[in-house]
């Protein structure tokens, strides 16, 4: 038994995305959740789960609850890890639906990630504990830079140069570019630009990197039979999986035996295509988390779309665009739309399962999105049809 | 060895608890060590209680060669923490160690843009603040 199919996405919800939003974050993630219930034709007393991300959006559970006026909960969550805990909401609120233990479940993220915390910046000082107290101090001390170590261990193993990098930031911006919504709507970039964006920690550059943003996302998941009677086309849930590799540590896993491949994800892919009955080739459109250029390089192979080494051709093929046939980050992603944790490429998810998204390919039957890397991660394989 | 520095130093340090507190240590009386398994022989950093080979939780800190390769590294060209704002650019590198082992660390004597992977290093212990002794390493 698995729950391929038995639980659906019914509506979803998004705030602007901005440097600025002007209000806290659970405001933002409130205005997020009443879209979303909206968008579904739910009302919040219908809602009976809440599953949310952990730790950074200062979101106590309490406040969103006495906000709400939240009368009948039953089931409530929080999913570790940072940005690998996106779809990991999708695969708590599954597990909860299908078990019966839940009939609304509200998923979210809200973010002042540009105007309040930024996760690209440090100040941490003495006291550093676990395994960060003996990689800080040697100022290995933020995401780009952790990251970068893998991305040289790719580049390295593989003899690629960082041109390979722009072909990911150049496409991604190209898909945000036609996007009203996107923070770099209307801009995007050439090889040159990128080539030419000053260093932030090689091998990545500026323009490898996602744009920090203001903003908020949300996500109700209901049991596939109630989601046929509700007011917005379902996208069911043909699998939800999370994953995890060796020698785990957040972002820092340099003691396991490859930096050049991501074992978290490939971890997710091997379980959402058992559970999905599916493979890569059946995907029609992908939403790929892309905090920094690398990273979705190496989980296009993770997830089967090219072999070890290979994924930078699929970039010079075609078949990524929009009129290809494996469109990818179609809404232009965190390096273009904006870095709301992942959820970003969940409500595009559902756009492209309903055919409503701006840059929509023809004939989308399944999407596969994929969240945060480096750290035990997520995913999910949305589906047109109840199969 | 580096001179020791006064109390002005603003760089993160670690918080020297559980074994970690071991590990600084040792390497304070200029002795790196790492754990290895009483168990299965294997080496293993960071320090962890369980070895996660074998299951055992017997283990000893054993000295190592001091002797490693690099691994990878990244330079940075934007501080993202501001004790670190003077010294841009700098390049953190990981250091595979003969023992197997990898360390987060720095090569003192090698400007970035001359670091290459498998670029042999050794031992070189930079005595940070009164309490806190980091392992380093210069071009071997």
């Amino acid at each position: 038994m698995t729950h391929r199919n038995k639980a659906a996405i019914a509506g979803i919800g998004q705030t602007e995305f901005s440097k600025d939003s002007g209000r806290s974050t659970l405001h933002m993630a409130l205005e997020a959740i009443l879209q979303a219930l909206d968008d579904a034709g739910l009302a919040v007393e219908d809602v009976d789960a809440v599953v949310k991300m952990g730790a950074n959006d200062d979101i106590f559970e309490i406040d969103l609850l006495r906000s709400l006026n939240l009368p009948n909960l039953r089931y409530f969550n929080e999913v570790p890890h940072g940005g690998g805990a996106a779809c990991g909401t999708i695969a708590g609120a599954t597990a909860a639906v299908v078990a019966g233990m839940a009939d609304v479940v509200v998923t979210f993220r809200s973010l002042n990630e540009r105007s309040e915390r930024r996760f690209g910046e440090s100040s941490v000082g003495g006291g550093l504990t676990h395994w960060r107290q003996y990689n800080l101090p040697h100022g290995l001390v933020t995401p780009a830079q952790w990251v970068a170590i893998f991305g040289q261990r790719y580049l390295h193993e593989f003899g690629y140069t960082t041109e390979e990098l722009g072909h990911v930031s150049v496409l991604t911006r190209k898909h945000a570019a036609t996007n009203p919504h996107a923070m770099m709507y209307e801009r995007p970039i050439t090889m040159d630009e990128h080539q030419n964006s000053r260093w932030i920690s090689e091998p990545l550059r500026l323009l490898d990197c996602c744009l920090d943003t203001d903003g908020a996302c949300a996500a109700i998941v209901v049991s596939a039979e109630k989601a046929k009677q509700l007011r917005s086309t379902p996208a069911y849930i043909a699998a939800a999986a999370q994953g995890t590799g060796s020698r785990a540590e957040m972002m820092t896993s340099y003691q396991r035996k490859s930096l050049a491949h991501l074992e978290e994800s490939e971890a997710t892919a091997k379980e959402l295509y058992r559970v999905a009955e599916l493979g890569p080739k059946d995907i029609d459109v992908i939403e790929i988390y892309d905090p920094f250029t690398p990273m979705v390089l190496m989980q296009l192979e993770a997830y089967g779309f090219a072999e070890l080494g290979k994924s930078p051709a699929l970039f010079h093929s075609g078949r990524l665009e929009l009129d290809g046939d494996l469109p990818f980050n179609t809404h232009g992603g965190h390096l273009g739309e904006g870095y709301l944790h992942g959820f970003g490429h969940i409500v595009e998810g559902v756009r492209q399962i309903r055919g409503t998204a701006v840059n929509q390919p023809d004939g989308v039957n399944t999407c596969l999105v994929s969240s945060g890397v480096g750290v035990p991660t997520s995913g999910v394989i949305l589906s047109k049809e109840p199969y | 060895m580096t001179n020791d520095r006064t109390d002005d130093y603003a760089k993160p340090l670690p918080a020297q608890d559980g074994l970690a507190k071991q590990f600084y240590a040792w390497c304070k009386r200029g002795d790196l060590r790492f754990q290895r398994c009483s168990g299965c022989d294997a080496w293993r950093h960071v320090p962890r209680e369980m070895c996660a080979l074998c299951g055992s939780f017997e283990w000893t800190w054993e000295r190592s060669s001091g002797r490693g390769a690099v691994f990878s590294w990244t330079t940075v060209a934007r501080p993202m923490h501001p004790a670190f704002a003077n010294d841009v650019p700098y390049a953190p590198v990981v250091v595979e160690m003969e023992e197997g082992v990898r360390l987060v660390s720095e090569v003192l004597d090698c400007s970035p843009d001359e670091l290459q992977i498998g670029m042999p290093v050794a031992l070189a212990f930079d005595h940070v603040t009164p309490d806190v002794t980091l392992p380093k390493f210069r071009r071997a």
